[in-house]
């Protein structure tokens, strides 16, 4: 069942189309991550489905109801952290937490949600004197306090240190298994292979890619990774020619064949026959990075 | 259970406590600037210009409307585009409180600062300077709110008009000194030459201190006062809603 439905989207910024319609279906339960270059329309996107942009034309549903024009019942079911939304600069973590769940029905215990974050130190501390790592988990607190049907969570991690960033994750993989739905707008593979169960690429406005973090890797066109270092000094030509190969490079005298399984056969039989030998031989699948860019390769970064 | 509208006005006020700059010049300067000028002997003689009156009993309406146009045109426009540009309004745009209750609040809590203040004028005016009540409290009472209404609507239309929380400062500056002008601050409106005088009766600082100046003396205030005053406030305060935006 799809929670979230969204139908040849559109928004144009003066001459700038930033989404060119997008169809998507978050089904419930589910943590759907957006991947993309900057620019790529990710955050409109998650701000038209939030409510607070009106899509120039297409539709968004979420939970049955229209996000711009039922406000009331949205912003009860969705709780969203925003890349460019702040607080009053006076106001400490312990009376932003305070006056965030005066605002839901049932709100979660806020020092929990603090402690949880690591910020339970800083809960006297005023906004504005906060880290910037600090900030982003305020932010996620308070998207998280009202205990939302769904989350809307844009650059969950930006500017994290990987401690707070593993405590971030666990607290988004506990609100999925509650049953709350989640879209996560990131830049970081890690972070999509570890909590999404599908992956958005969105690309010049455009879902380009949809499916999950495994089945991106192997949509790739070359998934595997060979790397060695060879016992002396070889052209690289040959290598190129060989099946399903899509790259090799020599990087400090350590070469490195992207291709398929196949290309790791041709190539360690053609090192066999030339009587070079492979040290140091790793074959490894590529990653979610490496599918990343070869799917983003053809439209270069706006902006 | 608190409703979101009460946890915001009460966060704000603890917040709007927290500035000591704004409180000062809202709620202590104006009363400040009565006992500075209170001190000079000759301010407190009686005047056959001011129609009987002394000097210092024509600046109590003068510091109240000092504490009224700080509050609205200085202080809160440039709290308000601060949210704005901080994307606060944004923020609560998300949850099931509403951003109007933000601003709702501000005017609320900055209405509040300059009724404490102006309590305080004229009661230090009483009890220092021997400055007699209104002898119309009513009308005094009711030129005040008109007043201060202006001036939140006039501090609305600069929040509105104004980008960032920069150009809302410089606005309010340029704002702040007609307006004070036409108060009285630098030569009462009585003491203004005939055609000047014509012109700052329908400003909203000179229909203010005329009509409150009436009120003390215990009349009713001229209805040209209170109609300039409503027509700037309600001329403002919908130009304020017309162009006020969110982010």
């Amino acid at each position: 069942m799809a929670i979230i439905q969204v139908r040849d989207l559109r928004k144009t910024y003066g001459t700038k189309v930033a989404v060119d319609g997008i169809d998507l279906d978050v089904e419930f339960g589910e943590i759907l991550g957006f991947l993309g270059p900057n620019g790529a329309g990710k955050t409109t996107t998650v701000e038209c489905i939030a409510g607070l942009r009106r899509p120039d034309s297409g539709t968004v549903e979420v939970a049955g109801h229209d996000p711009v024009a039922e406000r009331e019942v949205i912003t009860k079911l969705v709780g969203v952290q925003l890349q460019q939304a702040g607080l009053q600069a006076k106001l400490t973590v312990r009376e932003a937490l305070e006056l965030y769940a005066s605002f839901y029905d049932n709100p979660r215990d806020g020092l929990e949600l603090a402690d949880r974050l690591a910020i339970g130190e800083s809960l006297d501390v005023r906004y504005g004197k906060l880290s910037g790592g600090q900030q982003q988990r305020v932010a996620i607190a308070l998207a998280l306090i009202g205990r939302p049907r769904i989350a809307l969570l844009d650059e969950l991690s930006t500017g994290l240190d990987p401690r707070s960033r593993r405590d971030v994750w666990e607290l988004v993989e506990e609100a999925r298994n509650d049953g709350t739905t989640i879209i996560l707008v990131t830049h970081l593979m890690e972070e999509a292979q570890r909590l999404c169960d599908r992956l958005a690429l969105i690309n010049g406005g455009r879902v380009t890619a949809l499916d999950t973090p495994d089945g991106l890797v192997s949509r790739s066109a070359a998934p595997t990774v060979m790397a060695f270092s060879p016992s002396r000094s070889i052209d690289l030509g040959p290598l190129r020619t060989l099946p399903g190969v899509a790259d090799v490079s020599d990087r400090a005298g350590r070469v490195e064949v992207v291709g398929t399984d196949d290309s790791v056969t041709a190539a360690l039989s053609w090192l066999h026959a030339h009587d070079i030998t492979p040290t140091r031989l790793r074959v490894t699948e590529s990653t979610l990075d490496d599918a990343y860019l070869t799917l983003t390769a053809s439209a270069p970064e706006e902006n | 259970m608190a409703s979101p509208a009460r946890t915001i006005l009460r966060t704000e006020s603890k917040l709007f406590l927290r500035e000591p700059g704004g409180l000062f010049w809202v709620v202590v300067f104006p009363t400040l600037l009565l006992v500075i000028l209170g001190s000079i002997p000759s301010f407190r003689e009686h005047s056959k210009d001011l129609g009987g009156s002394r000097v210092v009993d024509l600046y109590v309406p003068i510091s109240i409307l000092l504490s009224t146009i700080m509050a609205s045109i200085q202080v809160m426009p440039g709290i308000l585009t601060t949210y704005r540009e901080q994307r606060v309004l944004r923020r609560i745009a998300t949850t099931p409180a509403r951003p109007s209750q933000l601003l709702f609040a501000q005017y609320v809590l900055h209405g509040a600062a300059v009724v404490a203040a102006s309590a305080l004028v004229v009661l230090v005016g009483r009890i220092a300077f021997d400055v007699k009540l209104p002898g119309s409290a009513v009308s005094y009472v009711l030129i005040f709110v008109l007043a201060l209404l202006a001036f939140l609507a006039i501090g609305g239309v600069i929040t509105s008009l104004s980008p960032t929380a920069k150009i809302s400062t410089t606005l309010g500056t340029i704002t702040f000194f007609p307006m004070m002008f036409t108060a009285g601050l630098w030569a009462p409106v009585q003491t203004m030459p005939h055609v000047l005088r014509t012109i700052v009766e329908l400003t909203p600082g000179g229909a203010a201190a005329r009509g409150m100046d009436q009120a003390a003396l215990g009349h009713w205030p001229s209805a040209h006062f209170l109609l300039v005053l409503v027509v700037w406030a309600v001329g403002m305060g919908a130009i304020a809603a017309r162009y006020f935006r969110w982010e």
